[in-house]
């Protein structure tokens, strides 16, 4: 009878232990001023602003190292000028240099398919619907980088995601998607 | 040593107001734009003799983007539009709605000037038949969410039903062991008692030296066993202090129930749409709101059937409700009322600080796999760090990788002299320079 107790008694102590391990919250560390830095880490809470952020919004009216003004405005007429008027910068080593596809395939895939057919994963899954077929819309380099930059409707903007260079690569490539359609 | 909290203080906060700048809208809304929704009781009246089929069909590829059925979007819910204006009316709007504004014809100018003057797209090319198909499609009564309900609730009992049938069954095996010890022990009792009534004496046990004595005694089998002991407690002593400092596994609860599962898995959606900093920079970086809003503005709720017996539903809704509220999108007028608020994102993967570690190094440049560093996320329903971030772990890398020389000249010249000067065609990274203390620290 004795052994019983002691055979539990053991089990129970094992259990306890392991039940000590929690993925819910990191473990300990040796020392922990080495690990957890004294300055600000990114975006961390901090009561040096007022808001508690340390990540702060640049002042107003500031611009970016190498920003490059986009003079078309986010509007219809805004949209029509830049399809009329704006021309790629691009020369013909970045257009065959295949970093298009490759951008496109990682942002614009998942709605417009892999041809351009308005056929992507998330139309085929009906979770995003109303993406139109390239082939269906006049659309220019000049149109398409200005609705990479602002949206159009349901899609939203990629300007954040893609730098203006690249919203140019991408652009370049769906209209040669477009010709293959 | 310590414990430390969650890695709170580097919890990512959204900049908001950064993302709503950057998430500009092609058309704006205003608050007081809503126009009163047509009444759900689907007009079984307004039959058009058109095919709902391929209405829907053409409704999905050319209006969906605008309209939906029973929700205001860019343009106003479409259900029970027939209802509304003269068959002649729709033909012209659809065709072309700009010339019937411009032409003042009062209910077009009306509609425009609720709608924030937003521009329908001109459809020339669909014909009258086309359009009533999608007016057809329109005309449709919504289906009941109870009559698919039950479907879906059995799919679930049948699910949840397997479940417990198993532990149910395992619940008995259980019982019917114990029932089988206890009876083993009466049986035996019994016996021993019929067999004292019997007058059977049963032959008492010999008496042994108790097994522990014995045990004593034999001072060779002591030291081989301390020694065993020693061993064994030092090794489990060791791999304990060796995992302290290490997270592997961590997981902890985030603000907002993200599936990757879901997103990256089963919408396969690539990994650097949304950590599209991991291309060019040093971190990959969590996804500012507005990429978010980028679906989320069209997806406000998931379909029945991403509901699995563990989320349901309800769960999965209320937490892309949680992201509305984060950026401040009122569903129902379909715009931003500028109240916003960070989402207080757990840190998981954190290297100290006195390591440097970089993303582009690795993905762009060496052309690793997220999934190689990260394990498969795409089946991960909540986030967790699945290596170990150790040094030994870093450098056992660059042990075994050879590096993606070809195609990049800035390799050319120094995988000349090196490859000379170790006699080999491929060159792993620790061969570069990989495991040089400086490389990896400050
Ligand atoms: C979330 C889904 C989604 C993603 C991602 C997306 N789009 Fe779109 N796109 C749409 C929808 C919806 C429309 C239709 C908008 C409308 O006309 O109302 C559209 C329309 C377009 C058009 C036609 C606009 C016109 O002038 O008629 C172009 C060009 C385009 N997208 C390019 C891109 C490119 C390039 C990318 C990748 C950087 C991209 N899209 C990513 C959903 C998406
Ligand atoms: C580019 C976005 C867009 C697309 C695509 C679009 N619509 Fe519209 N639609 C609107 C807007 C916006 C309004 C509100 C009137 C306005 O502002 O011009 C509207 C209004 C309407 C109305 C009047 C609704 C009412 O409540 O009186 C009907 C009917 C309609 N659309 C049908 C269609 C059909 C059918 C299609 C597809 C063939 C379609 N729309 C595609 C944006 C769109
Ligand atoms: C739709 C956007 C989206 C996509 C696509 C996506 N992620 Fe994430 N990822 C997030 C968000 C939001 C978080 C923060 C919440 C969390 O940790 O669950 C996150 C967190 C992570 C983290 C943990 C970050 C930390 O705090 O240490 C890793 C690692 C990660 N993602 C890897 C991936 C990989 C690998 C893929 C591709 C298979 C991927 N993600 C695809 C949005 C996305
Ligand atoms: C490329 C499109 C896309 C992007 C970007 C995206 N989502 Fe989703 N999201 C989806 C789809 C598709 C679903 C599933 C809808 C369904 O199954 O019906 C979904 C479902 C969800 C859900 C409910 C299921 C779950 O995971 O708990 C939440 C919450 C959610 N998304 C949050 C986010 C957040 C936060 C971000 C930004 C980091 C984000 N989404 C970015 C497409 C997207
Ligand atoms: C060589 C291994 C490796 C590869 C490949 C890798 N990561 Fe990481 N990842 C790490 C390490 C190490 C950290 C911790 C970095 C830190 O704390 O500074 C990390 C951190 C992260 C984080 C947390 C936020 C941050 O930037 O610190 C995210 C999100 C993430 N990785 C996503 C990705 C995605 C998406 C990919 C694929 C495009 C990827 N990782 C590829 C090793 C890797
Ligand atoms: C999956 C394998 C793998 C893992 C894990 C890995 N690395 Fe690397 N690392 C590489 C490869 C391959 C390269 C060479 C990339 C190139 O330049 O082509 C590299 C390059 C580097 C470099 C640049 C070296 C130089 O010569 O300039 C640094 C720094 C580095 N890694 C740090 C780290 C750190 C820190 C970790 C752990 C947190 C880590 N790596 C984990 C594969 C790995
Ligand atoms: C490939 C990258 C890499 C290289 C090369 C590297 N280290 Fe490290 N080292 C790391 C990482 C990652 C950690 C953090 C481990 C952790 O957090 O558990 C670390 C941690 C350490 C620590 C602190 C250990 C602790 O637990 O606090 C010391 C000391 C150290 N390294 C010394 C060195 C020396 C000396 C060299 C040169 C011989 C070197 N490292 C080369 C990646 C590297």
């Amino acid at each position: 009878m004795k052994r019983v107790y002691k055979i539990t008694l053991l089990l129970g102590i094992t259990m306890l232990v392991a039940s000590c391990h929690n993925d819910k919250a990191p473990n300990y560390q040796y020392f922990p001023n080495m690990y957890e830095s004294v300055g600000y880490e990114t975006y961390s809470e901090s009561k040096a602003f007022a808001n508690g952020q340390e990540g702060q919004l640049p002042a107003k009216g500031s611009i970016n190292r190498g920003f490059e003004p986009y003079e078309y405005e986010n509007s219809t007429a805004g949209y029509e000028l830049a399809k009329a008027n704006l021309k790629s910068p691009l020369d013909s080593l970045d257009r065959n240099s295949g970093k298009g596809k490759e951008l496109y395939e990682i942002y614009c895939i998942s709605c417009h398919g892999a041809s351009g057919n308005g056929k992507g994963k998330l139309v085929e899954r009906e979770k995003f619907l109303g993406v139109p077929s390239y082939k269906d819309r006049e659309i220019t380099e000049g149109s398409i980088f200005h609705v990479e930059t602002y949206g159009l409707n349901a899609m939203g903007s990629h300007a954040n995601q893609l730098s203006v260079h690249e919203r140019w690569l991408v652009a370049d490539y769906v209209l040669k998607l477009r010709s293959q359609l | 040593m310590k414990k430390v909290g969650n890695h709170n203080s580097n919890s990512r906060k959204m900049f908001l107001s950064l993302a709503m700048m950057l998430a500009f809208s092609f058309s704006s809304f205003a608050q007081d734009a809503a126009p009163a929704a047509p009444t759900e009781a689907a007009p079984a009246a307004a039959t058009t003799g058109g095919d709902p089929v391929k209405g829907k069909a053409l409704f999905n590829s050319n209006c969906a983007a605008c309209h939906k059925l029973d929700a205001k979007s860019t343009g106003p819910a479409l259900r029970g539009v027939a209802d509304k204006h003269e068959k002649e009316w729709l033909y012209k709007w659809i065709h072309n709605s700009s010339d019937m504004i411009k032409s003042g014809d009062p209910a077009a100018v009306k509609l425009f000037n609720e709608n924030n003057k937003s521009v329908m797209t001109s459809f020339p090319q669909l014909s009258n038949e086309d359009i009533d198909n999608i007016i057809a499609y329109t005309s449709e009564p919504k289906a009941e969410p109870a009559a698919a309900l039950p479907g879906a609730q059995a799919g679930a009992d049948a699910a949840q039903g397997s479940g417990s049938n198993n532990n149910v069954i395992l619940g008995v095996l259980a019982l019917v062991l114990v029932v089988l010890v206890v009876m083993l022990f009466m049986v035996n009792n019994v016996l021993r008692k019929v067999a004292k009534a019997n007058g059977i004496e049963v032959a008492p046990k010999a008496q042994r030296t108790p097994i522990w004595k014995a045990f004593v005694k034999n001072q060779f089998l002591v030291l081989v066993s301390c020694v065993f002991l020693l061993l064994a407690s030092g090794y489990f002593v060791y791999g304990y202090l060796m995992q302290v400092g290490v997270d592997q596994d961590y997981q902890p609860i985030q603000p907002i129930h993200y599936s990757h599962k879901i997103h990256a898995g089963d919408n396969e959606i690539n990994c650097k749409y949304c950590h599209s900093a991991a291309r060019v920079s040093k971190t990959a970086g969590i996804p500012s709101l507005n990429v978010c809003m980028n679906c989320h503005k069209n997806i406000s709720e998931v379909a029945e059937t991403t509901a699995t017996p563990e989320y349901s539903k309800a769960f999965y809704d209320a937490q892309i409700q949680k992201l509305y509220d984060a950026v401040g999108w009122d569903k129902t007028t379909q715009s931003y009322t500028g109240k916003t608020q960070p989402v207080k994102w757990v840190r998981i993967h954190n290297l100290p600080d006195f390591v440097y570690f970089n993303h582009s190094q690795h993905v762009t440049v060496g052309g690793i796999e997220c999934q190689t560093c990260h394990g498969p996320v795409e089946t991960y329903e909540i986030q967790k760090q699945f290596a170990p971030l150790t040094m030994g772990w870093c450098v056992d890398c660059h042990r075994k990788t050879d590096v993606k020389m070809e195609g990049n000249g800035y390799y050319k010249k120094i995988h000349e002299e090196l490859s000379k000067k170790y006699g080999v065609e491929k060159l792993t990274e620790a061969q570069m320079g990989g495991l040089e203390c400086g490389k990896c620290h400050y």
